[in-house]
């Protein structure tokens, strides 16, 4: 199946991804290839098969009840590209369109 | 060098010897670090060197041994020069996943994996070189630059913990730590010609392992042999409070686990592991293997694992589409690289884009593709429910034997470059070890010997969810009967 350019801006939009013009065109015939090559999937009878999420048998798993340091405000700040007053800094969030 | 350089050593005969007072920790690490400058600029193993903070660990090991002697305590990494695979979190050393988009990242904790080797003295001599976020399968997806295959310079060293492997193989560490989500561990060893040990999902805590495909990831061992394995597995091992898909289980003496040989040990050989396109070579160097174990007294039959052939897709939808998750969260706001796009968004996207590497753009697109309204049946659920029935395949086969042998990997090492325009023919490098994690049972790579051109061919052990001990007696088994992982790669040493 081959996916149509405008499925692989579609795609690049939900992840968050920009794109260059040669890359769009290159994931949009290697990702075509790939999900080929995956369609062997479907042979698959897979009607009254459970799916699979994670093979532990676990379920809201519980610890103690105990308190712990909390991380630092200083160190959590400190690999952020920018700060300001102890907070993270971001642009401008209200007013974009 | 001569040979019996203190590089060269086991884990094991490393921690006899200081035991014994035949040398210090000190001077052990000094000894890795003299080979590390000598043959790295060749091999490329390391991304970051951390020598001084080795060498103040290793004078703290000493004055440890020396206060421990009086009370008869001492650990069998006390001491012990390791490296550790770019993807596990260092607390005070840049920790990268082999991306730009962490570069210069800078962890404030360390991984539960680290916390236990400090606990039992082992030295940390640096970060090595991996894939981007692990994904890939020669370290040639690493934004910072490719591995060296020890054994030949113009080969890949496997992928992605290939910088342990390197590392381990060229004698620039005396063992190291690697992640295994598809065959991450167990790849490269065998590309190398080193021990790689992937534990069960759940044995080991995922604490600080930097998430690629959480319901996948596992931390595992790379050594020079199958006791250091144990030596290893057994300091990482074990319930973590902070990691709540880790079992709590009683972890088992792996060294006594070592002991006992093969007879009537049954061996399962799964005929779905022989295919075409494989190197000969590799199938008659396995199935000699296997010949070799039955002499030794194991039980051998044939067993089949019948879903194999799906076990590529399942993993390349079920392993992106939890990238595709885990990676949102470089958005460039609280730690790593920022590409300012003007506004938030923008911002996201322009970061994101440039802080990417291609084949992690390829693996989000893809996953994000599988999780889309329209296609989350069509993709992700139903590589689910095929995952459900490799699942099954393993347990009926484990019904039947107690480990089963296979292939590493279709063929030895590539040429770098020779794939990295044509990503399925990468992924296919991956076939025989990307099943074990989607069943999350255990298994480990060991040297197999050599084909025609002097590479290592890897024979691989897999066992059942937590059959640490059985998967590791058979390998020791294999290991005592033959000398393979005595040989070493043929490095010049640059002196300076």
């Amino acid at each position: 199946m081959k996916l149509s350019a405008d499925q692989v801006d579609r795609i690049a939009e939900l992840a968050r991804l920009a794109l260059t013009a040669e890359e769009r065109a290159l994931y949009q015939e290697q990702l075509s290839d790939i999900l080929d090559y995956f369609e062997r999937l479907q042979e698959l009878d897979t009607e009254a098969i459970e799916p699979t999420a994670s093979v532990l048998p676990l379920h809201s798993v519980m610890r103690a009840d105990v308190s712990r340091a909390p991380s630092q405000r200083e160190d959590m700040l400190a690999n952020a590209p920018a700060t300001e007053d102890g907070c993270f800094l971001v642009p401008a969030v209200l007013g974009q369109g | 060098m001569t040979r019996n350089h203190l590089s060269e050593l086991t884990i094991h005969e490393a921690g006899e010897r200081l035991a014994a007072g035949e040398f210090t920790a000190v001077e052990l690490t000094e000894a890795v670090i003299d080979r590390i400058v000598a043959v790295d600029n060749d091999v490329k193993a390391y991304l970051t060197l951390t020598p001084e903070k080795a060498l103040a660990q290793a004078a703290a090991a000493d004055r440890a041994r020396r206060a421990g002697r009086a009370d008869g305590e001492s650990g069998p990494l006390l001491g012990i020069p390791l490296a550790i695979k770019d993807v596990l979190c260092t607390k005070g050393i840049p920790t990268t996943c082999g991306s730009r988009i962490l570069e210069g990242f800078i962890p404030p904790y360390d991984a539960t994996v680290i916390v236990r080797l400090k606990e039992a003295g082992a030295i940390l001599l640096g970060k090595t070189n991996t894939d981007e976020f692990a994904m890939g399968s020669s370290t040639e997806n690493s934004a910072y630059f490719t591995t060296h295959n020890p054994w030949d310079l113009t080969r890949v060293p496997g992928g992605s913990s290939g910088g342990s492997a390197a590392a381990v193989a060229a004698d620039e560490c005396l063992g190291a730590l690697g992640t295994d989500t598809g065959g991450s561990v167990r790849q490269p060893a065998g590309l190398c010609g080193v021990v790689g040990l992937k534990p069960t999902y759940g044995r080991v805590s995922r604490y600080g392992l930097i998430a690629y495909a959480s319901s996948l990831d596992q931390a595992g061992v790379l050594t020079k042999d199958v006791k250091d394995a144990a030596i290893l597995l057994q300091a990482i091992a074990g319930h973590d409070p902070c990691d709540s898909t880790s079992m709590d289980v009683e972890t088992p003496d792996y060294l006594t686990a070592l002991d006992g040989g093969v007879g009537g040990v049954r061996v399962g050989v799964p005929r779905e592991y022989f295919v075409d396109g494989m190197q000969p070579e590799v199938e008659a160097a396995v199935r000699a293997a296997v010949d070799l174990l039955a002499g030794l007294g194991a039980e051998v039959r044939e067993v089949s694992l019948p879903h194999t052939e799906y076990a590529l897709p399942v993993y390349y939808l079920i392993a992106p589409a939890e990238a595709s998750a885990n990676l949102a969260r470089y958005d460039g706001v609280r730690y790593g690289l920022r590409v300012d796009g003007g506004g938030l968004i923008d911002t996201y996207k322009a970061t994101r884009g440039e802080g990417f590497g291609p084949e992690v753009k390829r693996r989000i697109m893809l996953g994000t593709y599988a999780l889309s309204a329209g296609y989350y049946d069509a993709y992700y659920l139903k590589a689910q429910k095929a995952r459900t029935l490799i699942r099954g395949d393993f347990d009926r086969a484990f019904e039947q034997v107690d480990v089963i042998l296979a292939p590493t990997s279709p063929t030895t090492a590539f040429r770098i470059g020779e794939k990295a325009d044509d990503p399925l023919q990468m992924y296919l490098m991956d076939i025989f070890t990307l099943s074990m994690n989607l069943a999350g049972t255990c298994g480990l790579s060991l040297p197999r010997g050599f084909d025609g051109a002097g590479l290592h061919i890897g024979l691989q052990v897999m066992g059942p969810a937590v059959g640490e001990g059985q998967v590791l007696r058979v390998a020791h088994a294999y290991e005592q009967a033959t000398d393979w992982h005595t040989q070493k790669p043929p490095l010049h040493e640059e002196r300076v």
